[in-house]
């Protein structure tokens, strides 16, 4: 949660020391720009902040123009601040493209060479300042010596970063090239010597040391929580932006034990993991929504014939194609209703990029405990920013599931038992031998056309999921009084900031951020909501599926309305705050 | 199986349950399963050892009636369902089984990748070269002039050649079995069930409701005609010179399976966590 005082876009032009800072580093293809953001990163880290990294990139498949985009701060972030204090160019080819990501602050400043000409007017026409930097020259006089690393010098002067860790994060990222290394090290200081020696723009001191951080992307949580929870099987066909997350599993899994198989296609994937899974080994796939989409088929069957298993959806925008590299939670309405018949299932949503680590691993969890598909929503923002959090403490949720015995006498693998869940028999087990099937089964897995055994199982499987107790985790609920917002996934962080930059300014709003989106504990949703005359779901697409979905099956106050934005562009907290203050006053 | 019958010598009947067979009398899919059961039970192999996967169609009932665990799936995916399976759990049998239309035309794609994997699993295929479940539209594998409902004129289309097919993706054994021939089947299955890797059998399975003609099958079929080789060259020479009706076993090769290790961890799941601690 953000530091409550932390009104970081408000702070006063010219004061001393910021909060919260932000930067974002640019430059054409090779450049460097991603990895000078790195280093800035794992710096700040090591001076004890908060940051967090997102990157964007032109449409080149390699080589394009990057831009880096870093904010540290003295408390979490979550989310990217409304504005960038510093604009920071090796180079300024092709960067306007990034105008639309890079909002600069009117007393922010913008470095680069004057060699390489103006920065485009997209951005200096904020009033940001510029201030000149001969990289090139710098750069030449150092042998190896590049453009990028002067540039992190200065800019970790110019935000106050102690020295010792930009040189500790340099070695960390670059140890393993002595030469690189050496050079960078110069480059680097000379970068530091260049920049002004009393800066405008500078943070406060970090408050603690960097003990009991990590520094990881959503993704890589996704992943850990996956293992942890007891996943030990994955099957998937990459795609942007799950890729990472199949590359951080591959030699993961293999260390604990476990198997990575790159499917032929989604479909492959899919049912490769219910085959491991019917063999009794957690399985696990992730994909984006076209692949989600060709899966649908064969989550009914895993509902059907029961299977536990785990379906990651790092969400990007769509439909089809649509923009493979930027963030929309636009697959709510598939993960919910996509499946044919009636096929309940799980659908759960990280709501930061450490809480990935818990929601995959509750995920895990819920779905080896209930015999049912789980789809778990993240999407390309908790994927791929990487964040300095604070160490995520093991929630202890592991894949347990009810299995039958050996000798069991009369097994019947789908057994109407009161909770609705029934032991399932792993193969290897002597004397419980049945056939799993997705047609309609009598309690022995017989194959039935009969009404009476569809309407047996059809609430055998609703049962399990709606009796079971889900606990705290269902939600995040913050706050108190009779404005009420409901959100969930990457939209938490913008609004849980939004709502800390307020107090004082409005009526007090509670926040619900949910974590399970199926089946919805509808009963926890009212209790959470009691008292609450007014509500605004907030989401990041276009048709508000989350207030349609929400609107179906709760009981929602008279008067609620719905705050969206599509556009593969996050929420900011300025924007959010500002429609609150609206919202709130009628 | 009780611990008594194990220690007695397994019979077919052991690997059959008591389920009755949805098939019509007659169809060609009851030959297959009790060619099955018999290579089953000359293996040795324990019921609760197999597993027995299949996708949808008449064929793809099968699992059902074995004693075996069993997968009856979704239309086409019987391959990856087996594959899956297979790599969790090297230590079970797996063997997949279908029609034509799941494995050649839904399936098709996984056909090929099964085949290029070359994960250790039995793949058969019942093949009446029809739709039997949907009653009676043509398959990948049904002659370009044979007329149906949905396709009046026929299908103007050739038919497609699962075994080239499946020698060319890089299948390790490749056979062909018939129905009528349940003993000769069983032999068939035995071996490839024994060779490692990815063992395909194309079971002339007729269906005598929608393709009563197949009857004539037993009449046309050549028992013993396909030599066996470890060439690929002659096994492709014999296959492309071939009407289809030629039994044996085509190809039984070499080629190491793929077999990514699985249970072999060095590193506990909590330590993962090391990489990401500043
Ligand atoms: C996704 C999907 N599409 C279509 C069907 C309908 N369908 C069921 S079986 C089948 C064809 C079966 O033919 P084949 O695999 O040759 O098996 P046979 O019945 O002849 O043994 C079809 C098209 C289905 N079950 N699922
Ligand atoms: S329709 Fe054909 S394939 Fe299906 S059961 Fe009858 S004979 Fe066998």
């Amino acid at each position: 949660m953000p530091h409550p005082t932390d009104i970081a876009d408000n702070t006063s032009p010219g004061a001393a020391q910021r909060s919260s800072l932000s930067v974002a580093l640019v430059g054409s293809g090779g450049a460097g720009v991603m990895t000078a953001g790195n280093i800035l990163l794992e710096a700040a880290a090591t001076a004890g902040y908060y940051a967090l990294m997102t990157r964007s990139s032109g449409p080149q498949i390699r080589g394009g123009e990057a831009a880096a985009m870093i904010r540290i701060a003295t408390h979490p972030v979550e989310c990217m601040d409304d504005r960038f204090h510093v604009l920071a160019g090796v180079d300024w080819e092709n960067v306007h493209r990034f105008a639309a990501e890079i909002s600069l602050a009117p007393d922010g400043v913008i470095v680069g060479d004057p060699g390489r000409g103006e920065a485009p007017l997209v951005f200096s026409r904020s009033g940001a300042a510029f201030e000149p930097l001969p990289l090139a020259r710098i750069a030449k006089e150092i042998s190896g010596g590049r453009a990028n690393m002067v540039l992190l010098g200065y800019l970790a002067a110019l935000l106050g970063l102690p020295e010792d860790a930009l040189r500790q994060a340099t070695a960390s990222l670059l140890g393993k090239r002595p030469a690189a290394l050496e050079a960078s090290l110069v480059a680097l200081a000379a970068g530091r010597e260049a920049a002004p020696a009393a800066a405008r723009l500078v943070l406060e001191p970090a408050l603690a040391g960097p003990a009991a951080r990590w520094l990881v992307t959503g993704n890589e949580a996704t992943g850990l929580g996956a293992i942890v929870g007891g996943v030990r099987f994955v099957a998937a066909y990459p795609i942007t932006p799950a890729t990472e997350l199949l590359e951080w599993l591959s030699p993961a899994l293999a260390s604990v034990g476990g198997v990575l198989v790159q499917a032929e296609d989604e479909l492959a994937s899919i049912n490769m993991i219910i085959g491991s899974s019917f063999g009794g080994v957690p399985a696990l796939t992730a994909t984006s929504g076209p692949g989600l989409a060709l899966m649908t088929e064969s989550l009914g069957l895993a509902v059907a014939a029961e299977i536990p298993l785990v379906v990651v959806d790092v969400m990007r925008v769509g439909p089809s194609t649509g923009i493979p590299t930027k963030s929309e939670q636009g697959d709510l309405n598939i993960a919910l209703c996509g499946l044919h018949g009636d096929a309940p299932h799980l659908v759960l949503a990280p709501n930061g990029v450490a809480d990935c680590l818990q929601t995959a691993q509750w995920a895990v969890a819920l779905a080896e405990a209930l015999q049912a598909p789980a789809i778990v929503l993240a999407d390309q923002f908790l994927g791929q920013a990487r964040a300095v959090v604070d160490s995520p403490r093991d929630p202890r949720l592991y894949g347990k599931r009810l299995c039958a015995a050996v000798g069991s006498k009369d097994y019947q693998r789908y057994e109407l038992t009161a909770d609705g869940v029934s032991a399932m028999a792993i193969p290897g087990t002597v004397g419980a031998a049945y056939t799993a099937d997705g047609l309609e089964h009598s309690e022995r897995g017989t194959p039935s056309s009969q009404a009476a055994d569809h309407v047996a199982q059809l609430g055998k499987r609703r049962r399990k999921l709606e009796l079971h107790d889900y606990g705290a985790l269902w939600a995040d609920i913050e706050g108190a009084g009779e404005f009420a917002v409901v959100t969930f996934g990457s939209s938490t962080g913008p609004v849980r900031e939004a709502l800390a930059r307020l107090p004082g300014h409005i009526p007090p709003i509670r926040l619900v951020s949910l974590r399970l989106l199926a089946p919805l504990p509808r009963d926890r949703l009212s209790e959470a909501l009691a008292g609450v005359h007014k509500l605004l779901v907030i989401e990041q697409n276009e048709s508000g599926q989350l207030f349609h979905y929400l609107r179906g099956v709760a009981d929602l106050p008279p008067e609620s309305s719905s705050l969206r934005k599509p556009g593969g562009q996050q929420f900011n907290p300025g924007e959010i705050a500002q429609h609150l203050i609206e919202w709130s006053g009628t | 199986m009780t611990e008594a019958a194990t220690a007695t010598i397994p019979v077919p009947s052991d690997y059959k349950s008591n389920v009755k067979p949805v098939w019509c009398p007659g169809c060609g899919d009851f030959g297959v399963l009790n060619a099955m059961a018999k290579a089953m039970a000359r293996l040795g192999l324990r019921p609760e050892e197999l597993a027995v996967v299949s996708g949808i169609g008449c064929s793809s009932r099968i699992p059902a009636y074995t004693a075996c665990y069993g997968f009856h799936g979704v239309h086409g995916r019987a391959l990856p369902t087996g594959t899956g399976l297979k790599l969790a759990r090297p230590d079970l049998t797996v063997i997949v089984t279908g029609g034509d239309g799941d494995g050649y035309s839904i399936g098709g794609n996984h056909f090929l990748h099964a085949c290029r994997r070359n994960v250790d699993l039995t793949y058969i295929v019942m093949d009446n070269r029809v739709y039997g479940m949907t009653k009676g539209q043509p398959s990948p594998t049904t002659e370009t002039h044979w007329t149906s409902k949905l396709a009046p004129l026929g299908t103007g289309i050739n038919e497609f050649h699962p075994m080239a097919i499946a020698l060319a993706a890089g299948a390790n054994f490749v056979a062909r079995g018939f129905t009528g021939d349940p003993n000769g089947l069983a032999d068939i299955i035995v071996q490839a069930i024994e060779t490692p890797g990815f063992s395909f059998i194309e079971v002339l399975s007729p269906c005598i409701t929608f393709r009563p003609e197949q009857k004539d099958w037993k009449k046309t079929v050549r028992h013993g005609n396909l030599s066996s080789t470890a060439d690929l060259a002659l096994a492709a020479r014999q296959i492309f010179s071939d009407d289809g009706m030629n039994l044996g076993v085509l190809y039984a090769g070499a080629r190491p399976p793929y077999r990514p290790p699985i249970g072999r961890g060095r590193v506990a799941a909590a330590d993962l966590a090391a990489e990401f601690r500043i």
